[in-house]
């Protein structure tokens, strides 16, 4: 058994997964799911690609933990639905981005400034939050019913596709801007800064500001996610954002299957595919009778599953050589 | 260009750990100098650059660059005109980003990072050239991530982001100790052709004697945070490593390690 054989036998392993998604995927759009449970897969999919390329900016870009994300999720949606309440949809939406931005440089700033945990700085911002979402909406859930929103405005001309051709276009957008702002200096210096922070400040770059920024930028992300939500599902409740980190992060990783990170285009194509094909792998699973209780608890697993493979891989490698090669292999893994 | 008055250095100050990394120096480097620091492990080097470039804070004393007093400048700020190489290859690029971007970072240095396109085509052209001028195949590989080269590449690559504009000071910690002989000379020569070529200050930390003899124009010798000797003129030609071990052995408690002998 040689080294080359037992690489190229990873290379396949490697493999397997895409493909059974690929295949998994494919059966349950055509077999399982009527057209309308189809097509309100892809507009969930598509108004949580907000988040999951929020989450990207933080955990991926800036390879920081943030978790004030719960909370900028449902600032997004108070606002959004606040404004739409009071007649202006897009204003709210514009303004849940402004204000989820604030949110984030709050979080970079104790951050950065103050040397709190990025964790815990995430944790004190969300906690915050709960207050602040509660005075915006001054009670538990509003509804918008009756109300006009972002989607309503095209339900005459665009019909029943109004809502994915809405979203599409916003997420078009905004992924573009993204990803050509990720390409500027600014984009680079904020790169950079998730990569190698002594090398950024070596580079004059002040890396302080260069995070305050991506958490700026990942917190409006998350909280447009939340304002297109609301919008969407004609409702507002202060608990939307409950578990929201978790689904964003089994976004990314679902995606990551499909793409993997290096490249830009591929990060922020991969948040937009995960999303939505978790969304899929959502209503596949209640499609099979799934209790709507158990959706986090299921993005939790998924989560905690994709963050466990390499080490369940190495494991195998190991069980492998050590039982099934006895020792013969010549393939040491440092 | 370098002035340094009564720099003093303490870490944990006022605990049983208190250590006085440097201690009163006083050092002077005109336009030009490329002097080479040497002295034993845990002499006070590294700190020395680290009080310089501002990754360290400084109990009391001045520093100035260029004339100007920088002592209480922020770290990147200083970047902007003091280029620097640490001897951890891994430090000195983003390694998930190319060639390219890492040099189009290096070369905004000192310029407000603006939402204007990373890297040009006239930027393409300069890095290739650059990267050519370094001899050894980098500039065919510009679209690479930084992180799949070799430790002397990435090395070799660092020096010339450090040097693409070109700093008032370059400050050099010990940045060929990681890597094999053979690259070592071949950076070293790198380093000697960009100093030589662009006229840059330099400070230069290094653990091999002969290195540090045959490089620059001046040596500097640290022992416990003390100046020993700073070598120059025809003090410094007349040099030869024996001497600078008898130098060693006078200085109190202060013996050459044996990593220096056998270099
Ligand atoms: N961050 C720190 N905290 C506490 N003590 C430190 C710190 N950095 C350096 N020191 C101490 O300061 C002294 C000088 O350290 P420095 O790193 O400058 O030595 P050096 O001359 O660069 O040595 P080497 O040749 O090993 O790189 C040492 O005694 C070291 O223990
Ligand atoms: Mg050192």
């Amino acid at each position: 058994m040689s080294i080359s054989n037992i690489i190229n036998k990873k290379n396949i392993l490697s493999l397997v997964p895409k493909l059974v998604l690929v295949i998994l995927l494919l059966v349950i759009i055509n077999t399982q799911m009527t057209e309308s449970v189809v097509l309100g897969t892809l507009e969930k999919g598509l108004v949580f690609s907000f988040l999951a390329l929020g989450i990207f900016i933080s955990f991926r870009i800036l390879d920081i933990p943030d978790l004030s994300v719960d909370g900028t999720f449902t600032l997004g949606v108070a606002v959004s639905v606040m404004n739409a309440y009071n007649g202006s949809p897009v204003r709210g939406i514009i303004l849940a981005v402004i204000a989820g931005a604030a949110a984030g440089c709050v979080t970079g700033l104790l951050v950065t400034k103050l040397k709190v945990q990025p964790i815990l700085a995430g944790i004190i911002t969300m906690t915050a939050l709960y207050s602040i979402n509660l005075k915006i909406m001054s009670r538990p859930n509003i509804s918008l019913w009756r109300k006009d929103t972002l989607f309503t405005y095209f339900e005459d001309s665009l019909g029943e596709y109004n809502k994915v051709i809405v979203s599409g276009i916003v997420l078009i957008a905004v992924s573009l801007i993204l990803f050509l702002f990720l390409k500027t200096q600014l984009g680079m210096s904020l790169r950079a800064t998730g990569d190698n922070e002594f090398m950024v400040r070596a580079s004059s770059i002040n890396s302080d500001t260069m995070k305050i920024l991506g958490f700026a930028l990942a917190n409006g992300l998350v909280s447009l996610s939340g304002a297109m939500y609301a919008q969407y599902s004609s409702a507002g409740d202060t608990n939307s954002g409950t578990g929201m980190l978790v689904v964003g992060l089994a976004s990314i990783i679902i995606g990551e299957i499909f793409f993997k990170k290096h490249s830009i285009l591929f990060g922020i194509l991969a948040a937009i595919i995960g999303a939505t094909a978790y969304r899929y792998v959502l209503a596949f699973a209640m499609g099979l009778g799934m209790d709507s209780n158990y959706t986090k608890l299921f993005s939790a697993v998924i989560v905690a599953i994709a963050i466990a493979v390499p080490a369940v891989k190495g494991y195998a490698v190991d069980f492998y050589k050590r039982y099934i090669l006895k020792g013969k292999g010549g393939d040491s893994k440092c | 260009m370098l002035r340094l008055e009564n720099l003093s250095v303490t870490f944990n100050a006022n605990t049983v750990n208190e250590r006085k990394a440097l201690k009163n120096i006083n050092l002077k480097l005109d336009s030009g100098d490329f002097v080479t620091v040497i002295g034993s492990n845990g002499s006070g080097k590294s700190t020395l650059m680290n009080a310089v470039c501002g990754s360290c804070n400084i109990d009391s004393g001045k520093i100035f660059v260029g004339g100007k007093n920088i002592t209480y400048a922020k770290e990147h700020r200083r970047a902007r005109y003091i280029g620097r190489l640490f001897q951890d290859p891994l430090k000195g690029t983003a390694p998930n980003m190319t060639i390219e971007e890492n040099l189009g970072l290096a070369y905004s240095r000192g310029k407000k990072r603006s939402l204007s396109i990373g890297i040009s085509n006239r930027d393409l052209k300069l890095f290739r050239e650059k990267l050519a001028e370094l001899d050894i195949g980098l500039e065919d590989r510009m679209k690479t991530p930084v992180g799949l080269l070799s430790g002397g590449q990435r090395q070799a690559l660092t020096l010339l982001m450090a040097t693409i504009v070109t700093p008032k000071l370059l400050l050099l910690d010990e940045h060929t100790a990681a890597l094999d002989p053979v690259t070592a000379d071949k950076v070293m020569s790198i380093t000697e052709k960009i100093v030589k070529d662009n006229n840059i200050t330099t400070l230069m930390i290094t653990h091999n004697v002969s290195n540090a003899l045959e490089y620059g124009n001046k040596t500097l010798v640290l022992s416990q945070g003390n100046i020993l000797a700073y070598i120059e003129g025809e003090e410094r030609a007349n040099m030869s490593l024996s001497k600078i071990m008898e130098l060693y052995a006078d200085s109190s408690g202060d013996t050459l390690t044996d990593k220096m002998l056998f270099q």
